[in-house]
C-alpha cells in the first residue's frame, strides 16, 4: 500500500440540498419517500408512524428506521453517487429523509489515509485511518446530529437538545445554529471545559448536572417526554444513529466499494459500532458491493467498560458501571444502550471488545500525532490501542486490511496527551518543550547544547 | 404507598396518569402491584419467565435499581420509583448473514449462538 490519502469529491459551494433528488431544484419527491417505510420495533417488528418516536407501545422495545431496500436497489448506483458533491447526502436513499435539508453543516466525505508509518508499530501491515476529526465540530457525531436535526426540522420541534459526554454537545448546538433553532446541551457537570466552551461558541444554552452521564442521560429522558424538544440522541434516535452508517458508506466507496477484513471503532452507547455493520450490510443489499466478512473489533476504557467485561466473560448481558473512572470521557457510559448488540456483532463477526488502560490510550494518541500527523481525542487512542490489543492476541491477523476510526479531535482533550509521561528528574518540565529562553542567540546556543 | 412516575409510552395503560401509587416493600413488589392495578402494563414491563422486560430500566430515587439489589431492592413508604425505556438503538440488519462467523459459516444460516444478531 502506498502512501495514499483517499479523499472523496469536495463539498458543494452551495447549500448541501441543491442538485440532489427531492431536492429544491428537482422534482419527484415522493420517489424517494417510497424507500423509508417507517419505523419498527427492533424488538417484536410492530411497526410504527415515522414521528420522533423511539419506543415501542407494545413491548418497550426500541425503535429504528425501516427500509424497503428492493426500492433503492433500482434508484442507486456507484455512478449516481460519484456525480454527486461531497458530504453525508450523496448517500441519501439510504438515510431517513426525503429529500437532503435545505439548510445544514458541511458533513462528511472525510479521507482514508494510509497510515504507513504507525501501523508497522501496532503490528498491523494494511493500517488505514478514518480521520473523522475533520468534520465540521471536529468529531463524527456531526454525522448523526445532521440527519437528526434534519427530522427535527421537518417535525415541528422547536428546540434541539442532547445528553451528551462533550462531542454531541459541539455538534448538536452548531447545526441547531445552522438552522436557526435554540439548543439546549445537558453535560455531566465535570465535563472537560473545552467541550463545554465549544458548545456556547454556538450559542447553546448548556446545562451543567451534578452526576455522571448516565445520570444526565436519565434526566434528560424525563424532559424530553415531557417538553417535546427534539433530543437529538433520546427522542430522534431512531435517525440519529442512521446517520453513523455514512461512515460505512464512506470506507467502502474510497476503497473502491469493497470492505476491509476488520474495522476498529470506539465503543461508548454501542450506536456506531453497530450502525457501522448495518452500513455495510445496505450497501450489500442493494447490490453496491460484494458481501464480504468483515471482523468488527471495539474498544472501550478500561475505567468504564461494561460492554468490554461482558464480551470477555461470554455474556450478552451488560452489567452497568456506576461511576466511571477514566480520562477518556467521550467513551464513559457506564449503561450503553446498545451495548448487548455490540457484544453480539464482534462476538459473532470474529471480532473482539478490548479493554484500553488510560495509560495506554494515551500513549496510542502521542504514536498517532507524531508518526501521521494527526491528532484524535481519547476515543481515538482507545481505538488505536484496541486495534494493538486485537492484534496481539490474533483477532487481526498478518497482512489484514484494517481500517481504524478516528472519532473527534484531540483539541478538545488537550490534558490527555500528556497523561502518563514520566518526567525526567535531571530535565523537569514537559517533554519536548523547552524552558523559557532570553531572546538572545547565545541563550539559544547554551540552551541547544545542555 | 410509594410513588411510581409513568413515562408517556405507558401512560395509555394508566389511564394517562404521569404517577401512581402502590404498596410493595421491594421493586419485585412494587412491579407485581402496578401490573395487577393496571394489566395492560404486563406485556411492556415484563418478559415471559416474569421477570422484567430487558428494555426496562428501573430507578429508585433516580439510582438504577442495578447498582443496588436489583428487583429485590426494598423500597420504603413515599420513595419514588421511575421507570424508563433502556432506549437502545438496535443493530438487526434486514437481510441475509454478512460477515463470516468465527464457527466458520460465512454468509449463510447459522447456529453459532452469537450469529443471532446479525442475520
Amino acid at each position: 500500500m502506498t502512501n495514499q490519502l483517499l479523499t472523496g469529491p469536495t463539498h458543494p459551494t452551495v447549500a448541501p440540498g441543491l442538485d440532489m433528488p427531492g431536492s429544491a431544484t428537482t422534482s419527484d419527491p415522493a420517489r424517494t419517500a417510497d424507500r423509508i417505510v417507517g419505523l419498527r420495533c427492533r424488538h417484536c417488528g410492530r411497526p410504527e408512524q415515522l414521528g420522533p418516536n423511539y419506543v415501542c407501545a407494545a413491548c418497550f422495545g426500541p425503535l429504528e428506521v425501516a427500509y424497503d431496500l428492493d426500492t433503492v436497489r433500482g434508484q442507486f448506483d456507484r455512478a449516481t453517487i460519484a456525480a454527486r458533491p461531497a458530504g453525508i447526502w450523496r448517500y441519501l436513499e439510504l438515510l431517513p429523509l426525503a429529500a437532503p435539508p435545505g439548510r445544514g453543516l458541511a458533513v462528511g466525505s472525510t479521507p482514508l489515509i494510509a497510515a504507513d508509518r504507525l501501523g508497522p508499530t501496532l503490528g498491523i501491515d494494511r493500517l488505514w485511518l478514518k480521520d473523522d476529526t475533520r468534520n465540521p465540530t471536529l468529531s463524527f457525531k456531526d454525522r448523526a446530529v445532521a440527519v437528526a436535526a434534519a427530522r427535527a426540522v421537518e417535525f415541528g420541534m422547536t428546540a434541539l437538545a442532547c445528553a451528551s459526554t462533550g462531542n454531541l454537545a459541539g455538534a448538536t448546538a452548531a447545526a441547531a445554529a445552522a438552522i436557526g433553532l435554540p439548543a439546549y446541551v445537558f453535560v455531566p457537570a465535570d465535563l472537560e471545559p473545552a467541550k463545554i466552551d465549544h458548545a456556547l461558541a454556538y450559542g447553546a444554552t448548556v446545562i451543567p448536572v451534578d452526576g455522571t452521564y448516565d445520570d444526565v442521560n436519565r434526566l434528560c429522558l424525563e424532559v424530553a417526554d415531557e417538553l417535546g424538544w427534539g433530543f437529538v440522541n433520546i427522542n430522534l434516535r431512531p435517525f440519529y444513529a442512521e446517520g453513523s452508517k455514512t461512515i460505512a458508506f464512506e470506507i467502502a466507496e474510497a476503497l473502491g466499494w469493497r470492505l476491509p477484513d476488520v474495522v476498529v471503532a470506539p465503543i461508548a452507547s454501542g450506536a456506531l459500532f453497530t450502525k457501522l455493520a448495518k452500513g455495510f450490510d445496505q450497501l450489500a443489499q442493494v447490490g453496491l458491493i460484494e458481501r464480504t466478512p468483515v471482523r468488527f473489533v471495539g474498544g472501550q476504557a478500561q475505567g468504564c467498560a461494561p460492554v468490554a467485561t461482558a464480551f470477555a466473560a461470554g455474556t450478552d448481558t451488560i452489567e452497568p458501571v456506576r461511576l466511571p473512572d477514566t480520562i477518556v470521557r467521550s467513551l464513559a457510559i457506564g449503561n450503553p444502550a446498545d451495548g448487548r448488540y455490540s457484544v453480539e456483532l464482534a462476538r459473532s463477526s470474529g471480532g473482539s471488545i478490548e479493554s484500553i488502560p488510560d495509560a495506554a490510550t494515551a500513549d496510542a494518541i502521542r504514536r498517532v500525532a507524531t508518526l501521521e500527523g494527526i491528532y484524535p481525542e481519547t476515543a481515538g487512542g482507545v481505538t488505536l490501542a484496541a486495534a494493538e490489543a486485537a492484534r496481539q492476541r490474533g483477532v487481526i491477523g498478518p497482512g489484514d486490511e484494517v481500517v481504524a476510526l478516528l472519532t473527534g479531535n484531540g483539541l478538545k482533550t488537550p490534558d490527555a496527551v500528556g497523561f502518563g509521561i514520566e518526567t525526567n528528574p535531571a530535565r523537569p518540565g514537559r517533554p519536548g518543550l523547552a524552558p523559557v529562553i532570553p531572546a538572545r542567540f547565545a541563550a539559544f546556543e547554551g540552551w541547544l547544547a545542555s | 404507598m410509594s410513588i411510581v412516575r409513568i413515562p408517556p409510552v405507558l401512560r395509555a395503560a394508566t389511564g394517562g396518569q404521569k404517577q401512581v401509587e402502590v404498596a410493595g416493600t421491594t421493586i419485585r413488589e412494587v412491579i407485581a402491584a402496578l401490573v395487577t392495578v393496571y394489566p395492560a402494563l404486563t406485556a411492556q414491563l415484563l418478559a415471559g419467565d416474569g421477570d422484567l422486560n430487558r428494555f426496562v430500566n428501573v430507578f429508585l430515587n433516580d439510582t438504577d435499581v442495578r447498582h443496588l439489589n436489583a428487583l429485590d431492592t426494598p423500597v420504603a413508604p413515599r420513595d419514588t420509583v421511575l421507570l424508563l425505556p433502556a432506549m437502545a438503538g438496535g443493530s438487526e440488519t434486514d437481510g441475509d448473514l454478512l460477515f463470516g462467523c468465527s464457527c466458520g459459516t460465512d454468509g449463510g444460516p447459522c447456529s453459532c449462538p452469537g450469529r443471532v444478531a446479525v442475520h
